[in-house]
């Protein structure tokens, strides 16, 4: 059972990914900030304005068929870019899991929505802007997904308050 | 040789009681809960009424799926902020008289959860005759928490609870009372905003029981 032992497994797995990021680099090579590979796992970071070119290119050139997850991160008020959202896409044709990595600002939390390259983005993408308070450009319907809609804040900003901003009242 | 031949022959043909007597001991004797269960004290609440603690002894084994014909909402678990407009449609669904038993630690406080997700005590939105504490609360606590309703109820008076008018009971039943959400959040700055611009639009009215009791 070769695969089964973790050092072989990674570096194989990490030596196609790496493929992967090459060919991203020869595309554009602006889509390409930063590679980081630890522990099996390859992450690109991507700067916002290629996101989407990016995400198009390897779903219809490489066969990352399937957004596994996409979610957000806060770093911290403190920190610049604040914000982080993290796209694990997967390929059911290479079996090869990549990371795509975007940061953002805290004054403009923007970045462009891939519903239109995975329908499934929809509703992570409602959940990242719920939770992180991130927003998606030419979202076809961002709203709160998880929270109540009349809900003050983003509930996983390392900034708000556990107990909310203010206690819970009926009316 | 029934009982009931004995206690014929025993009994003249005319019984005088108190009304309340009667028709507490009847209200008393069929309590239907209203299936809501919201945790891992439905478990506890699905072990009530199973074999073993076997809640029919008491009457109140009949869990309704529909609130209309339920008589006692047994909050079992905690209840989200999403969740209470959600649980006070129900309770406003029930028909009076109605009962509410918080049952374990969240639903009476919040319990472990003290954050922004959880309301701390779901005597925040309907209000609650027994609280059961307990994380959960052994089934056996909750057969004591339905005797202890049915000790309360026996002490009513149907004066208390008077037959509420169609329009008034209507009222409370109104449509549209829950959250409006549509739209997107992007076109305007944030739904704080928006729900800012709508006319301030109660979840719910007080129901007759609850008035009652805050005048």
């Amino acid at each position: 059972m070769p695969l089964l032992r973790a050092g072989f497994c990674r570096k194989d797995m990490t030596e196609k990914l790496h493929g992967f990021v090459e060919k991203l680099k020869e595309r554009d090579a602006s889509w390409v900030e930063n590679v980081v590979d630890a522990l099996g796992e390859v992450t690109v970071y991507v700067p916002r304005e290629g996101i989407l070119e990016a995400c198009y290119f390897l779903r219809d050139e490489h066969e990352f068929d399937l957004l596994a997850d996409l979610c957000g991160g806060d770093r911290g008020p403190e920190d610049d870019p604040r914000f982080e959202v993290n796209y694990h896409l997967f390929s059911t044709v290479h079996y090869q899991r990549l990371r795509l990595k975007v940061l953002l600002s805290e004054d403009d939390p923007t970045v462009d929505s891939v519903t239109d390259v995975w329908r499934t983005a929809d509703w992570h993408e409602r959940e990242t802007y719920d939770l992180v308070g991130v927003k998606f450009k030419d979202h076809p319907d961002l709203r709160r997904i998880l929270l109540p809609s009349d809900f003050d804040g983003h509930a996983l900003r390392k900034d708000y308050p556990l107990r909310g901003y203010e206690p819970y009242s009926m009316n | 040789m029934g009982l009931e031949n004995q206690v014929f022959e025993s009994l003249p043909d005319v019984v005088t009681v108190k009304l309340d007597a009667v028709v507490n001991w009847a209200r008393k004797s069929s309590l239907w809960p209203a299936t809501f269960g919201l945790a891992c004290c439905a478990i506890e609440m699905m072990n009530t009424v199973s074999a073993r603690n076997d809640l029919s002894r008491f009457g109140a084994e009949t869990f309704r799926a529909s609130p209309r014909q339920a008589d006692v909402m047994i909050v079992s678990g905690r209840v989200s902020r999403k969740m209470a407009p959600v649980l006070r449609r129900i309770y406003d669904q029930m028909p009076e008289p109605k009962w509410v038993i918080s049952m374990g630690a969240c639903a009476t406080s919040g319990g472990v959860f003290d954050n922004y997700a959880i309301v701390q005590g779901v005597d925040k939105v309907v209000p609650v005759d027994v609280y059961v504490p307990g994380c959960p609360p052994r089934p056996e606590m909750l057969v004591h928490a339905i005797m202890m309703l049915q000790e309360k109820i026996m002490n009513e008076s149907v004066k208390d609870r008077p037959d509420t008018f169609e329009s008034e009971s209507r009222e409370s039943i109104v449509p549209g009372t829950l959250p409006v959400t549509e739209g997107t959040a992007l076109e305007r700055e944030t739904e704080i905003e928006v729900a800012q611009n709508q006319a301030a639009r109660p979840y719910t009215v007080p129901s007759r029981h609850e008035r009652r009791r805050s005048s």
